[in-house]
């Protein structure tokens, strides 16, 4: 079993409203699996299936080979957009009560919360009220308790927000390394830098329907149209743009550079590779940059999201 | 997984542990006995004020029968005092009022020749105690010139209690009844006062969950239902909590005030005990009132406990389900209104058809009817049974009540689960249906 989590034809309806459509998908044990799609797509429904806090109407989840069972909760984290804590209790006790509510006994969640406390720096909490906390902080908490009892699945929706910079990526690295630890993330968000930065996998969900999934490289390459970024030096820079343009099609390029004359995105003939066009241009002018343009993820979720 | 105990105890904890709830649990006795207190001494003030009622006769005959009291002093004028000096002299003498009684050549012109004259309207006893002591008068000389014997009369006159006796030989009495009537009216206003305290107390706290934002956290370790059942038993316990504290005090503070500040029971007294005590010199009342005593023993007292304990527990279930609903379905507590009524209708109706249909007829058919209707059994039936309700009533209505809140559980959990995880609208009830079929 590579997947440790599969979602199988899992459809959901709110009265009229369809809000999954037949979504299946497989999340490779060990992997970060970034669940994306606009606003209303239908991600919070399909995480909150896998939280089985929504039940679907058809198809079903595994979770390690088995059908989704209440103790599951126990294996599985959670971190939902909307998130808060009571914000009257004191920090102490109210991480206390989440751990024990996800199965682990006081004495154990006592002796983690320690350990995570001193981890993040925040030991003098422990007796403050949320109400006290600011909202980064109070975010820190929140990500303690999904983490607390070492799930094997984690699911995070939008973890950084409210975090500053410096935060932001102090979690970041705590993901990555529960990650290398074993752990399974899958991780929403509308901030394509990070799916770019941590995902390894991703779905791509829009108006409940899958519309793209697979490993993110492989999507790249699905989505590259074979165009590469050349900076030329030349004193006759009409002369070789032109050149240029009769043989390859071409769009204008901007990237920062100190001295190039001439800026191009070129695309490669169907028969060629890249070395023909670079033998191609050395003879017509001095090669000062040649990059092959690599789809961002930003530039996939709005292009399919776009022709859907 | 069972969490409840866990939420049960969380519930209960953060409610108890809460300053206001704290504050309201201690304050609100004192202010309770300080308000008794107050209304107590307040009327004593009222009641010590001295008036002074002149009274000019031109009959001669009637004078007689005002003696003075401890609040009221009459002033009795010659009966050669013209009425305008009279009036003059009253007033200088700033006296309370006039009453005047003019010459008439019989009792039947007397009685349309009654006048009184005062600065203020005088209050409706002072003129009802005017209007006895004369119309008694009045009564006698009529008799009396109609060549009757007052005395043969009095002799005459009987006085009959009917000894009440069940079939099964049990005496009771017309106490009896008022004791009944107490206790069935005790039960049911608790229960009614405890379901409107404590029902928004979950509703509050069921909205505290989604402003929070903590809902959703918490349901992806917890069935929706576990959490509400959580919230409802938690909030219960602690408002038996503060009940039980608030008894215990109450009384602590009552007895407290009595012996300290010495305000008795005596000074307390309404005019309606002052006659109570008067009648109970009469044997034949002091008899009753021991039979009463007796029938306190006699009460259903065990049917009584049992079943409310039952009803109790029932019908606060009932409406705090219902109250959990309201609060998953809303975003705040100004949105809560047009749900609110609903709720609280039967509620009321419950307590009038209790207090109106009981007093007049416990067996009545409107009284037995809303006993069996499950949102109005609770109070109804507390209040009925008292008096006596076949076992098979009791239990039949019960098991209603159970069938119902069973129902509204699961209703409100279907609200609740889907409510709780709807932010930023305010639904509608078409909305609410929908609701449920997902």
């Amino acid at each position: 079993m590579n997947n440790l989590l599969v979602a199988d034809s899992v459809s959901k309806n709110f009265g009229e409203f369809r809000a999954l459509n037949d979504v299946s998908i497989a999340v490779p044990k060990g992997s970060i699996f970034g669940l994306l799609g606009p606003n209303g797509a239908g991600k919070t429904t399909l995480i909150r299936i896998i939280n089985q806090i929504t039940m679907p109407d058809s198809g079903h989840v595994l979770l390690d080979g088995e059908a989704l069972r209440p103790e599951h909760i126990q294996n599985i984290g959670y971190l939902p957009e909307e998130r808060g804590l009571y914000k009257s209790m004191k920090v102490g006790e109210q991480a206390l009560y989440l751990a024990q509510l996800k199965g682990l006994t006081k004495q154990e969640a006592r002796k983690r919360l320690k350990y995570w406390f001193e981890k993040l720096e925040i030991g003098d909490w422990w007796n403050k009220k949320i109400q006290e906390l600011s909202k980064g902080q109070a975010q820190k908490i929140q990500f303690i308790v999904t983490v607390l009892h070492q799930p094997k699945l984690l699911i995070f929706d939008e973890p950084f927000s409210g975090f500053d910079p410096i935060n932001a990526n102090l979690i970041k690295d705590e993901i990555l390394q529960l990650r290398d630890e074993g752990a399974t993330v899958i991780f929403s968000t509308h901030r394509m830098e990070s799916v770019e930065e941590l995902c390894d996998h991703i779905a791509l969900i829009h108006k409940s329907n899958k519309v793209l999934d697979g490993k993110l490289t492989d999507i790249k390459r699905q989505f590259k149209t074979n165009t590469f970024e050349v900076g030329l030096q030349t004193d006759a820079i009409e002369n070789v743009t032109n050149a240029i343009k009769e043989k390859f099609e071409v769009l204008p390029a901007t990237f920062k550079n100190l001295n190039d004359d001439v800026k191009l995105n070129v695309k490669l003939n169907a028969q060629d590779n890249s070395n023909d066009l670079l033998s191609f241009l050395t003879s017509k002018a001095e090669v000062h940059h040649f990059v092959e343009v690599i789809p961002s993820a930003n530039d996939i979720f709005i292009q399919t999201v776009k022709n859907n | 997984m069972n969490h409840l105990p866990l939420i049960i105890k969380r519930e209960y904890l953060t409610k108890v542990k809460n300053k206001s709830f704290i504050i309201m649990t201690f304050v609100s006795p004192l202010i309770m006995v300080a308000l008794v207190a107050l209304v107590a001494y307040l009327s004593q003030i009222n009641n010590d004020k001295e008036r002074v009622i002149s009274i000019l006769d031109e009959t001669e005959e009637l004078s007689s029968v005002f003696e003075n009291t401890e609040h009221t002093t009459y002033n009795i004028l010659t009966s050669d005092t013209n009425l305008e000096t009279a009036k003059e002299l009253v007033k200088a003498k700033e006296d309370f009022g006039l009453l005047y009684i003019e010459k008439s050549p019989d009792t039947a012109s007397i009685v349309a020749n009654v006048r009184f004259f005062s600065d203020e309207s005088p209050s409706l006893s002072i003129m009802s105690g005017l209007e006895r002591k004369i119309e008694k008068k009045l009564t006698d000389t009529n008799l009396k010139n109609g060549g009757v014997d007052i005395q043969q009369i009095k002799a005459s006159e009987a006085n009959i209690t009917i000894a009440q006796e069940t079939f099964t030989g049990e005496k009771t009495s017309k106490i009896d009844s008022y004791l009944k009537l107490a206790f069935g009216g005790a039960a049911g206003y608790l229960l009614f006062m405890f379901i409107i305290i404590y029902g928004n107390m979950i509703m509050r706290s069921v909205i505290e969950e989604k402003t929070s934002r903590i809902i959703e956290v918490i349901i992806s370790s917890v069935k929706p239902i576990q959490l509400m059942m959580g919230k409802i038993i938690g909030t219960s316990l602690a408002g038996i909590t503060q009940f039980a504290i608030w008894v215990i005090l109450g009384s602590i503070l009552v007895f407290a005030l009595t012996a300290i500040l010495g305000i008795s029971m005596a000074d307390l007294q309404t005019p309606q005990q002052e006659i109570m005590n008067q009648a109970m010199q009469n044997p034949d009342i002091a008899n009753e009132v021991q039979l009463g005593m007796a029938s306190f023993f006699n009460l259903p007292l065990g049917n009584l406990i049992v079943a409310f304990m039952f009803f109790f527990i029932g019908g606060y279930l009932l409406y705090s389900s219902l109250y959990a609903a309201v609060g998953a379905a809303v975003d705040n507590e100004t949105d809560t209104q047009q749900f609110m009524m609903p709720i609280i209708m039967p509620l009321i109706l419950a307590v009038y058809v209790g207090i109106f249909t009981v007093i007049d007829d416990p067996h009545g058919t409107v009284s037995t009817v809303f006993s069996f209707i499950p949102f109005t059994s609770p109070v109804v039936m507390l209040m009925r049974i008292p008096f006596g309700v076949p076992i098979w009533q009791q239990v039949l209505s019960f098991v209603i009540l159970a069938g119902t809140f069973v129902f509204t559980v699961w209703f409100a959990a279907k609200i609740y689960r889907v409510g709780i995880l709807m932010y930023g609208k305010k639904p509608s009830y078409k909305e609410l249906y929908k609701w449920i079929k997902y």
